[in-house]
């Protein structure tokens, strides 16, 4: 079968060892066993495999993220190619001075990562400990604790709506804030409604992080926690000096998804009162600029590559870190 | 939590103390977090009369299935089911299909532009959605596509829902996968080649299958991820028609359903093939969260 013999082609598809990244430097790997050869129709497949997944991904991805970044330099009403007009930092600058949404929204994203960072993730870390110490109905409280992960934002949206509507809510109601001139508006009062929002989205993000603390715990060597009691450490040393340090991987996971979220968060907001005034948030700006009244392309794509800007503040180091511990593995 | 001292002792009484506050502790947890989800049930059990007489922390007179079945007709639900059913589908088998396909060629073939494309597809994945679309929409709105979509374009179909689902998840799951396929053995797919198989049948007849845990947690995942997108048909559909469940729902809100009550039955609603999908393949569900996790 094999006909295209390709001896000491680098291209030639030598079966790595297990776990084994691309070394491009260093000593060259010693292919184990023979090398492998692949006819030319292999090479075809080959081809197609990487090829279709990987054209689909780049055009809508990254050829669409890249486009933003263009576009954030122009002025663009979207009819007609000719339309489009380089302004340079115009954008820019009338976001950073002249946009009475952009710093709060800003200061919204961060407050949301803050919040969320602060009390569900901690919270979750603790839920995960106590629910590793092999307890009964273990299952039964993770299930409760993880059910609003599988809910959409969209429907623990709806779900919140009903506890803090000013009139039929239940804490308005529980407390007698129903009725006029005593109203507690959770929805639209700028000074209270991202705190309402926050539970909502710590409700969720509690039992998510208590998922991903769960797995990692269950990847902490027993021993480990063995040779800790031995030496008379209590509860809380143990979790201190020895489960925390093992968890690191895990943390820089939980760290990332939190930010990530922090940055993504729009249905539930969206959902709740439109980012109205005090829950704006970057990506609703960024949505109202092509679903709202004003349609401004180059605008709306300003505020997106602040987005994008932050977000790979975030994902390089992260990638980097992983793939670097992937290829030393 | 069980305090030091309780366990400083070290003597194993049958009843510990700490063991029976750690469970008060997660059962008073528990029960405040499942509250909100039982009292939008509640609410949706209630008449909207009598909760509007009575108000709604008050003593259920009556407690039916109407609001459920009232949201359902009213508003036609089973149409928006059906479109997400022609969205999720085929969105979550084409993307278990190419992701399978990048992790095959990434993790069994050492070319050297593996780690550039494993690194594109999961930093592609990692992006805020809101990043893309504002040319993703104008793309969309540029593509003429006559008589393959019913909008004629990109825009407002079916079709195009799935392709971005697709390129936009197969950056997790390629990753996964790629981790998953990487700790098979490599004499399987050696001894294949030995034997002269193609590269599309060690992918097919040997990977593949040794694959399927990894598949159906992955399945699981993205079926909920995917039936509970609000955002890309939020932006990329127009016709209300067209919308699946998700994000019809909010729509629905104000339109079709009007009281309170009947809207928390339409939220319920679209919330239960989520939950049946998790209460039945709970396992899966957890595992595909935590299979990329854990390599991180």
């Amino acid at each position: 079968m094999t006909t295209d013999i390709t001896k000491e082609n680098p291209e030639a598809a030598a079966v790595p060892p297990p776990g084994a990244a691309p070394a491009e430097n260093g000593p060259k790997k010693v292919p184990q066993g023979h090398k492998r050869l692949l006819t030319r129709r292999d090479r075809i497949t080959l081809g197609f495999m990487a090829g279709v997944p990987t054209i689909l991904h780049i055009a809508l991805v990254w050829v669409t993220a890249l486009a933003s970044i263009a576009l954030a330099f122009t002025t663009w009403d979207g009819i007609g190619f000719d339309s489009i007009k380089w302004v340079g930092l115009q954008n820019f600058k009338e976001l950073f001075t002249n946009n009475p949404q952009f710093w709060p929204a800003v200061e919204h994203n961060v407050i949301w990562f803050v919040v969320l960072i602060v009390i569900p993730t901690p919270l979750g870390l603790f839920l995960a400990v106590q629910l590793d110490k092999k307890i009964r109905f273990s299952r039964v409280y993770q299930t409760a604790f993880f059910l609003p992960v599988v809910l959409s934002m969209a429907v623990i949206g709806f779900v919140w709506q009903l506890i803090y509507n000013p009139d039929t809510g239940l804490i308005n109601s529980i407390i007698g804030a129903n009725e006029p001139g005593k109203y507690i508006d959770w929805i639209g009062d700028p000074d209270l409604n991202l705190w309402a929002i926050l539970v909502a989205a710590s409700w969720r993000h509690t039992g998510y992080m208590m998922i991903l603390y769960l797995a990692g715990l269950k990847g902490v060597d027993p021993s480990l926690r063995e040779a800790s009691a031995l030496d008379g450490a209590n509860e809380w040393q143990t979790f201190k000096n020895v489960i925390f340090p093992t968890l690191r991987p895990t943390n820089t996971v939980v760290l990332v998804v939190t930010i990530i979220e922090a940055l993504r968060c729009f249905d539930l907001v969206f959902v709740f009162n439109k980012g109205a005034e005090g829950t704006e948030l970057l990506s609703i700006l960024v949505t109202n600029n092509i679903i709202g009244e004003s349609s401004r392309i180059g605008y709306g794509s300003a505020i997106a590559v602040v987005l994008l800007l932050i977000s790979l503040v975030v994902i390089i180091p992260y990638l980097v870190a992983t793939f670097r511990k992937e290829r030393r593995a | 939590m069980s305090t030091p001292t309780a366990t400083l002792g070290k003597q194993r009484t049958p009843v510990r103390p700490g063991r029976i506050l750690l469970h008060l502790f997660l059962a008073s947890m528990a029960l405040v977090w499942i509250a909100p989800l039982a009292w939008a049930i509640y609410s949706a059990l209630r008449p909207y009369s009598e909760t509007s007489e009575k108000g709604y922390v008050s003593w259920p007179d009556t407690l039916n299935f109407d609001n459920f079945t009232n949201a359902f007709t009213q508003s036609d639900m089973s149409h928006y089911f059906v479109n997400t059913m022609i969205i999720a589908v085929p969105a979550v088998l084409l993307t278990l299909f190419l992701s399978s396909m990048v992790a095959f060629y990434v993790s069994r073939f050492d070319f050297r532009v593996n780690l550039a494309l494993l690194l594109v597809f999961t930093a592609g994945n990692l992006l805020p959605q809101q990043v893309i679309i504002t040319p993703l929409y104008r793309l969309y709105l540029l593509i003429d596509l006559p008589g393959i979509t019913m909008s004629g374009k990109l825009y407002d179909s079916a079709l195009g829902l799935v392709l971005i689902h697709v390129a936009f998840q197969s950056g997790f799951c390629a990753f996964v996968l790629s981790n998953y396929m990487r700790s098979l053995p490599h004499e399987l797919t050696e001894a294949a080649l030995v034997d002269g198989a193609s590269v599309w049948r060690q992918y097919w007849q040997i990977v593949l299958p040794l694959c399927r845990p990894a598949m159906a947690a992955l399945g699981t995942l993205l079926s909920i991820w995917i039936y509970n997108d609000f955002f890309w048909a939020l932006v990329l559909i127009s016709t209300g028609e067209n919308m699946p469940i998700t994000s019809a729902l909010n729509n629905l809100t104000g339109a079709y359903f009007t009281d309170p009550n009947l809207v928390a039955a339409g939220a319920l609603l679209t919330a239960i093939p989520t939950l049946i999908v998790y209460f039945v393949l709970q396992r899966q569900f957890v595992s595909g969260l935590t299979l990329g996790a854990n390599k991180g």
